[in-house]
């Protein structure tokens, strides 16, 4: 691999040929803000928050879609630099809704991180706010149009994760706005309802539907687990508050799916509460199932099958074990069939 | 599956045979998307408009049941062409000479008229799929779900062979298992006839070693596979059955005959997180923890073993499966005092060979492939590279089989069954807003057939087998050729396993649940 080396801010750095100053800063700890770029997707330049001073050029180039080349002298924080990108972010601040307080990405906003960072006050412009209608008619994904920046970025998620191209711009100018093509509400587009929009958006224009108001990002523990659904065995994490699961989020660093989930792994964790949930066991006592406790239960689960076995022997008692149990569970289940009771009668659905 | 889920996007010619991933296998649906985009081919061979052959360079629309003609087919055209690996073939396998012969009967003519597919799509297809760099194929229920599921396999596994096919990265024949954890209760010896790690119950001297670690003489003989277990009930061989976390009066086929089983036992345990149908069946109910309530790990379709971290409490009164078997083995007299399941790991990488290098600790955020055969082992991406498990790939001749019941005169329909999107088996169906968002079953049939039987898109109606009928709506669609109609397993109002046949494979015993009659009538 041929390697080039460059100065960012007065340090001497390397970095592969074919990286671009974007990430030639992030890999050295040298904070840059973006809006548009995603790691996992193409980088567009469209919204310049990246731009950097380079020696030699002109104008200020953005930095995610300049590579490097050997000797380059790149200045992030200088005050033309901070300057340049305190106009944008002023500029999408001025009709931007400042309903902070009750945004659900509140805490995890991009530009409300930077706009604080530049110290962005919202008074330079005075442009005209969006008065738009918020599409909610999924069960999934709360769309607000006025919050959108118009970064592009759910655009090439659909494309480029999902492989569909549900999202697009519609109209022009002020009037511009994204989601599905011909400004469609979501239920009524071809959508999958997979959310990698959902997970790249950068502030509060695409949030997830089951999480309104049950809490704020730093309120969260996240807890990184696997999908209980199907065999592609997606990674995510659960965001758990006050001991209650409240959703699910992705988390970009595992190993099968990076930020890609699909409509079950994203949005059917409610099914943890669903009302048909056994919450304690229960016998069979004239004809019905009626709660019992614990000890009742297993002593006498552990009786019938002793009695079954001495009156019957252990090839009479048969266990079906599961493939939604864990790994762990399933060694238990046979370990128990075939030390415990002595017989080799344990299969699972592994046909289906 | 041989090879690893993030080679996808790098394979140059796919084929989807038997198999719906964008609906099944969402993310390994994105994944071939990927690799779309990036030029590979894609020929998709189903009787179904599934939205994959919407994208396909080739789509073989065959007839259900008829996947072995369709690849001696296409073997047969190969060979024609020459476009066979002869290198691979002479170096890594034995048993051609007999493939060879089989398949010349099956030439483009007499594999056409089998399985309705046009000759120049048979053409195009065998071309792709052999001159292809890297071609991987990709299957799934609709190439097991038959009474020939295993010769179905074993097609595959020749035309991969014949083409060199295999043992490279994102080159592969990849089986996508279904559930969750279904490659991880197989490894773990959950299955009549094998130990942990696919160790034989018939070996003396594998049996011996488990004897050893766990004290107690074990029974020689191999156990019954499930659809044996409910003719053992009703003919009172079999007492007593403890089910946990499955739900057979939904999921298995025949679905009358499973409760009429249940039904003769003695004695029968449950344990569950949902009152299921079988749940209701029960003597005693135990409640089990969800994924959320407990640590352990899973195993993916791709051998990866990966953590499933507690995030909270078990919900109300309910215990994890796994507590719940200790204290039911430590009330029996042989008392598991298991600290935690990191400790049940530990026990299983000692007797699983596969699983020798796994610990939780190991496997943090990113899991390990298995076989991971001891603690320095970074794991293993794709398998069968360089030599396969016996050495030599075996070639094996196979000749096409009808399923085992076909529509006829009184029952002129193919039931076809599968998944789709937003459900997962029975599961999804818990969640409330997965629920309101694809509320009930749509059996799809075509227009010309709705058109002869005066229904409408929409229309409830009767659909009848020879074993059960149900009532549902209707989908008229193109999605389905004439003379078939598909549902899902999805929902427990039209619980499709009713209708479809108990018959199964002869080797796994996996039900052919993709085929069987049935007769639609209008409800008046
Ligand atoms: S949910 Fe998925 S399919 Fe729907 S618009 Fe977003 S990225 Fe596209
Ligand atoms: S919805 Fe979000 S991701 Fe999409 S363009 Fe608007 S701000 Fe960007
Ligand atoms: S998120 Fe979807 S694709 Fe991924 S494991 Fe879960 S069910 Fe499967
Ligand atoms: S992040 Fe570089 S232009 Fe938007």
């Amino acid at each position: 691999m041929e390697w080039l080396t460059l100065t960012i801010d007065g340090r001497e750095v390397s970095v592969p040929k074919g990286t671009t100053v974007l990430d030639a800063c992030r890999m050295n700890n040298i904070p840059i803000p973006t809006l548009c770029h995603a790691p996992e997707l193409t980088s567009a330049g469209a919204c310049r928050l990246c731009v950097v001073q380079i020696e030699g050029m002109r104008n200020l180039p953005p930095s995610c879609v300049t590579q490097v080349a050997q000797g380059m002298k790149v200045e992030t924080q200088n005050p033309k630099v901070r300057n340049a990108r305190k106009t944008i972010l002023e500029l999408l601040v001025a009709n931007h809704p400042l309903d902070c307080m009750t945004c659900q990405k509140m805490g995890d906003c991009s530009l409300a991180e930077y706009a604080y960072d530049y110290g962005v006050t919202g008074t330079v412009y005075q442009g005209e706010k969006r008065c738009l209608p918020i599409d909610d008619g999924n069960p999934f994904i709360l769309r607000d149009p006025n919050k959108c920046i118009l970064c592009g970025k759910c655009i090439k998620a659909c494309t480029e994760i999902q492989g569909k191209s549900i999202l697009d711009f519609s109209f022009r100018g002020f009037d511009t706005q994204v989601g599905p093509a011909f400004n469609l509400p979501y239920n009524e587009s071809d959508c999958d309802f997979c959310g990698s929009c959902v997970s790249v958006c950068p502030v509060g224009a695409l949030t997830e539907k089951q999480m309104a108001g049950k809490g704020r990002p730093w309120e969260v523990s996240k807890v990184q687990t696997t999908c209980p659904f199907c065999g592609v065995g997606c990674n995510f994490d659960l965001n758990v508050k006050d001991g209650k699961v409240i959703g699910v989020t992705s988390n970009p660093e595992v190993p099968v799916n990076g930020k890609a989930l699909c409509v079950k792994g994203r949005f059917g964790m409610d099914m943890i509460y669903s009302d048909n949930r056994i919450t304690t066991p229960l016998i069979r006592k004239n004809g019905e199932l009626v709660p019992a406790e614990w000890d009742e239960a297993l002593d006498l689960v552990a009786t019938k099958l002793g009695e079954i076995k001495k009156t019957y022997g252990p090839n009479s008692i048969a266990a079906l074990s599961s493939a939604h149990c864990t790994n762990e569970e399933n060694y238990l289940m046979q370990k128990f069939m075939r030390a415990v009771i002595g017989t080799n009668n344990v299969d699972h659905c592994a046909r289906t | 599956m041989t090879n690893s889920i993030n080679e996808i996007p790098n394979v140059k010619a796919m084929f989807v045979i038997g198999s719906n991933p964008t609906e099944a296998h969402p993310v390994i649906g994105t994944k071939m998307k990927q690799a779309l985009a990036k030029g590979a081919k894609l020929i998709v061979a189903d009787p179904r408009c599934i939205d994959l052959a919407e994208h396909a360079d080739v789509w073989l629309r065959l007839r259900p049941g008829t996947d072995i003609a369709l690849i001696n087919g296409i073997m047969n055209i190969i060979l024609a062409n020459e476009w066979e690996n002869k290198e691979f073939i002479a170096e890594r396998t034995e048993g051609f000479e007999k493939v060879r012969e089989a398949v010349q009967q099956y030439t483009p003519e007499v594999v056409s008229k089998i399985t309705g597919v046009p000759v120049e799509q048979l053409q195009e297809a065998a071309k792709i799929y052999a001159t292809a760099e890297r071609a991987s194929i990709f299957y799934t229920l609709g190439i097991t779900e038959h009474t020939c599921g295993t010769d179905n396999v074993m097609s595959l596994a020749n035309l991969a062979m014949l083409t060199g096919n295999i043992g490279k990265e994102s080159s592969g024949v990849n089986p996508m298992r279904g559930q969750n954890n279904v490659q991880g209760a197989c490894d773990m010896g959950a299955l009549p006839n094998v130990y942990p790690g696919y160790q034989q119950v018939a070996s003396p001297e594998v049996r011996a070693k488990f004897e050893a670690a766990w004290g107690v003489p074990l029974d020689p003989n191999p156990g019954f596979m499930i659809p044996d277990m409910f003719g053992a009930a009703v003919s009172k061989d079999l007492r007593a059955l403890y089910v946990m976390g499955e739900d057979p009066v939904i999921t298995d086929a025949d679905a009358n005959h499973v409760r009429k089983g249940l039904e003769a036992l003695d004695f029968l345990v449950v344990q569950e997180i949902f009152l299921s149908e079988t749940a209701k069946l029960a003597d005693v109910v135990l409640p089990g923890a969800s994924f959320a309530e407990k640590t352990g790990t899973f195993t993916n379709t791709e051998r990866r073993v990966q953590m499933v971290n507690q995030a909270i409490k078990p919900i109300g009164n309910a215990k994890t499966d796994g507590e719940i078997i200790c204290e039911l083995a430590t009330r029996m007299g042989y008392p598991f005092n298991y600290e935690s399941s990191a400790e049940v790991m530990q026990e299983i990488s000692k007797l699983a060979p596969q699983f020798g290098g796994i610990t939780h600790e190991r496997l943090g955020t990113q899991g390990l492939q298995w076989p991971v055969p001891h603690a320095e082992h970074p794991g293993t991406k794709f398998l069968h590279e360089g030599k396969f498990n016996r050495g030599k790939g075996l070639f094996m001749a196979i000749e096409n089989q009808l399923p085992a019941e076909m529509p006829d005169e009184e029952y002129p329909f193919l039931l076809n069954t599968g998944r789709k999107l937003s459900h997962y088996n029975v599961f999804t169906q818990h969640s409330p807003s997965l629920g309101d968002h694809s509320p009930e079953e749509l059996a799809e049939v075509n227009p010309s057939d709705a058109k002869k039987l005066g229904i409408e898109d929409g229309e409830v109606v009767q659909v009848a087998s020879r074993r059960g009928e149900l009532k549902t709506k209707v989908k008229v669609t193109e999605r389905v050729p004439e003379g078939m109609v598909f549902m899902t397993l999805h929902y427990f109002d039209s619980p499709t396993n009713v209708l479809t046949n108990g018959a199964y494979d002869k080797v796994t015993k996996t039900y052919e649940y993709k085929v069987c009659g049935v007769k639609i009538s209008k409800i008046n």
